[in-house]
């Protein structure tokens, strides 16, 4: 992570809110918001529920008291119903008050308990002080005949809100309880759905980074139509870098083959010009243009070859390819400039077939076989030998030169390296990179090595078997 | 030493003790007073019910257990420790077999609220709003004299029981014993929760009052008078105080009966004038303790456990509640006892 970021730092991007925790922090703070809300709601409710249900006990409760109320012998008489109080002590503990009274005049109960204003007919409610707290009340009235005079009588009865209250919380921390977990839950569901709807941003970045340096094919994945844009931007880059690629290689084709032909024309004319002095100053001074020349002339060659080897491995031919016929071919080839410095080239050769492009596996090989005949000391042997084993074709090429010395393996294969050993030898160090590439194109690989016999270098260009 | 008690009671009633020093607001009668020194300076006030020889083994096991708190207990019947309490009296402690005024003084405001580990562990049924705790469960029972009835069969309900009274005038008339519920608080609560849950309740009354039921004030004088063989049999008498005069008094028996027993809970409360609250809640949860049977000693009163054997009876102890209100009502108590008054009291 840590590591990450600086490297990111150092490329000069620097990194804002990753999109995942940004979304996921919103989710959770709208779920957190609603939570709240619904718990003050369900806190709201069940505070109103218990209060209703206080409220028809109580009107209950009072009614059935005013029920009994009767008059006998014109006096107002009634009997406090078990049932009307023992109802009162069935959900809560709370305290009971109650009075009975025709106008001021307080038939029983509590004579300092005054409830709310009352009417005929309808029970009336209210919350007042009474003594040290407040209570609920409830008023009923009902109108007696004593005496040939309707004397209205009010029944009021008060409990205190514990109960109520009690039942209210309880409900409210249980509302509590399930926002919690209905916030954990949809703070985790959040996290998932952001992640699972990232996932495609991360398999595309993932794809790109991993495709190999030259690959330039624009981007084929299915993706949310919101990516698309981006998927349609990164292709239309891609695009433009291939064309320019393509045409800065075009361009040091076109340049090495033009540089060519005049180099050709310059060293006929040197080696005519060679034949004809006489005197070993000026033979010394043309032998060395002639041989600056062929340096150059390999070098563009091997431009060529880079730019052909390139080329042709975007679009690779799929032909069967005899490799013994191919390394023969490629030796005969060589083998004036071997004979120059009188070094033999011996061939072992046992049957292998791979499939390719015929041209790109020759130039490799020409390009190994050519650095070992110049790498390699005058009188001495390059063996080259072709054989097949384990699913892979496997061309070797070893020399008696200075090897690789100590340098590690890829790193020569880059572009324009070259070894450590190499003072005093000409070389443009594209050879293993034309090899490598053509190779790769192929699904093979080059390993370089140590020369078991001579103490030189081996290089060994792998193909997968036909 | 039975007559002893009653004559000390006798005494005390005479005399009419009056302690002006601890009632401020208003005097009240009380019928004992004992004073236990500790060693410390605080003094737990006591206020109860519950007679001085029956409660004196659970005092003297709280003092051992608490040395520095001495005790004043000061015993007073329901109605006057009921008036004791809300005339603003400076007890620290008040306990009283009258459930309904205990309930009132608490539902009024005079209690102050007490949670401890043992408060808790009480059950629902033996509290009210953590201010009213229930420490005994005690019955009601009928105490016969076992001679009285020779050549009856004995009766398993009230309604075998009424037959069998009314059945032999003869030998029952004036041998009959109950509360009277004019005078006994106790009385009165039993008459009334068994008025609710029977009607056999008012033919027993008539029938008593035809065979010229004696009223008594008291459970433990009804006791003795069933134990002497003036009386045949007593009704609702305290089940707890009869048991302990089982076995000192031949021929004295507890006629058990299936259709339903009541059962009163004793209850203690914190006067909200308490001034030793801490001693008080020490003393509270020791009587709590042994009201769930986790005392040290045999509890000096029947403990909250004899409610399951209540339970398999069809009537279960009276309930804690503001229905407890209902019979203390002016109106309510003035119709019942008329009611009463006509069925017992008919000539």
């Amino acid at each position: 992570m840590t590591r990450q970021g600086a490297s990111d730092a150092a490329r000069g991007v620097r990194p804002s809110w990753p999109i995942a925790r940004k979304l996921t922090l919103f989710l959770a703070a709208i779920v957190a918001l609603l939570a709240l809300v619904s718990w003050g709601m369900v806190t709201s409710f069940a505070r109103e529920a218990a209060g209703r249900t206080q409220d028809n006990i109580l009107a209950a409760s009072a009614t059935s008291i005013a029920e009994t109320l009767r008059s006998e012998g014109g006096q107002v008489r009634l009997e406090l119903p078990y049932a009307a109080f023992s109802m009162l002590g069935a959900i809560s503990e709370d305290r009971v008050f109650y009075r009975v009274a025709a106008g001021d005049d307080v038939l029983t109960g509590y004579a300092d308990l005054e409830g709310p204003d009352v009417t005929p007919g309808e029970p009336s409610f209210g919350t007042l002080p009474y003594r040290d707290m407040n209570v609920r009340a409830v008023s009923v009235m009902r109108v007696i005949l004593a005496d040939g005079e309707a004397v209205p009588i009010t029944v009021t009865l008060a409990q205190t809100r514990g109960g109520v209250r009690g039942i209210a919380a309880g409900l409210s921390r249980q509302a509590a309880y399930l926002s919690v977990a209905v916030f954990l839950l949809a703070v985790g569901m959040s996290a998932f759905a952001v992640r699972s709807s990232l996932r495609p941003l991360n398999t595309m970045a993932q794809h790109v980074s991993t495709r190999g340096p030259s690959d330039l094919r624009p981007l084929r994945r299915r993706g949310p139509p919101e990516l698309m844009p981006l998927v349609r931007a990164l292709n239309r880059l891609m695009d433009r870098l291939g064309g320019s690629i393509k045409r800065s290689e075009d361009f040091i084709a076109e340049a090495a083959h033009r540089v060519r032909t005049p180099l050709a024309i310059v060293r006929t004319q040197a080696e005519i010009a060679l034949h004809s002095v006489e005197e070993e100053a000026q033979k010394q001074t043309l032998r060395r243009v002639i041989r600056a020349v062929d340096d150059s002339s390999r070098s563009a060659s091997q431009l060529l070859d880079h730019a052909m080897v390139s080329f042709r491995a975007d679009d690779l031919a799929r032909e069967r390819v005899d490799l013994p016929a191919l390394a023969e071919g490629v030796a005969d080839a060589l083998r004036p400039t071997a004979e120059m410095k009188d070094i033999d080239i011996a061939l072992a050769i046992s049957p292998a077939e791979v499939e390719g492009d015929a041209i790109l596996i020759q130039n490799a090989l020409r390009n190994v076989l050519d650095n070992a005949i110049k790498y390699s000391p005058a009188e001495t042997i390059v063996r080259v030998s072709v054989g097949n084993g384990g699913g892979e074709a496997r061309i070797a090429v070893s020399d008696e030169g200075p090897g690789f010395g100590e340098e590690p393996a890829a790193h020569l294969m880059e572009r324009f390296k070259r070894g450590d050993k190499v003072e005093g030898v000409v070389g443009s160090g594209l050879g293993l990179t034309i090899a490598e590439e053509a190779l790769s194109a192929h699904g093979g690989r080059l390993e370089l090595g140590r020369n078991v016999e001579g103490g030189g270098a081996c290089v060994s260009l792998i193909l997968p078997a036909a | 030493m039975r007559v002893l008690d009653l004559a000390r009671r006798v005494i005390a009633a005479a005399a009419l003790m009056t302690i002006s020093g601890l009632a401020c607001a208003q005097e009240f009668e009380i019928e004992d007073r004992r004073t236990y020194p500790g060693t410390g300076s605080a003094t737990l006030r006591v206020i109860s019910t519950a007679d001085l020889d029956v409660i004196e083994p659970f005092l003297l096991r709280f003092q051992a257990a608490n040395p520095e708190v001495g005790v004043d207990y000061v015993v007073a019947s329901s109605s006057e420790l009921n008036r004791a309490i809300r005339g603003g009296a400076e007890f620290d402690l008040a306990l009283s077999s009258a459930m309904d005024l205990q309930f009132t003084l608490a539902n009024d405001g005079f209690a102050q609220s007490y949670r401890s580990g043992v408060t808790d562990a009480l059950p629902d049924w033996a509290r009210w709003r953590d201010q009213l705790f229930a420490f005994t469960a005690e019955p009601a029972v009928i105490v016969i004299n076992e001679a009285r009835f020779s050549g009856l069969p004995l009766p398993r309900t009230r309604a075998e029981l009424v037959t069998m009274l009314r059945d032999n005038p003869d030998r029952f008339a004036g041998s009959v014993g109950t509360y009277d519920l004019r005078v006994s608080g106790l009385g009165y609560l039993f008459a009334t929760q068994e008025a609710r849950s029977s009607d056999a309740y008012w033919r027993l009354t008539e029938v008593m009052g035809r065979l010229n039921a004696r009223l008594y004030c008291c459970s433990s004088q009804m006791i003795d008078d069933v134990a002497s063989g003036d009386l045949a049999l007593a009704y609702n008498v305290l089940g707890s105080y009869a048991e302990q005069r089982l076995d000192e008094d031949a021929g004295l028996a507890i006629l058990p009966l299936e259709d339903f027993a009541n059962v009163m809970l004793r209850t203690a409360l914190i006067p909200v004038t308490a001034i030793e609250v801490d001693a008080a809640a020490t003393m509270l949860d020791a009587l709590l303790r042994e009201g769930m049977g986790q005392g040290t000693a045999e509890p000096v009163l029947p403990p909250l456990q004899t409610r399951g054997e209540a339970d398999q009876l069809p009537f279960g102890p009276i309930r804690l509640g503001p229905a407890l209100m209902v019979y203390l009502d002016r109106l309510n108590r003035e119709s019942f006892l008329e009611a009463w008054n006509a069925a017992m009291v008919q000539q």
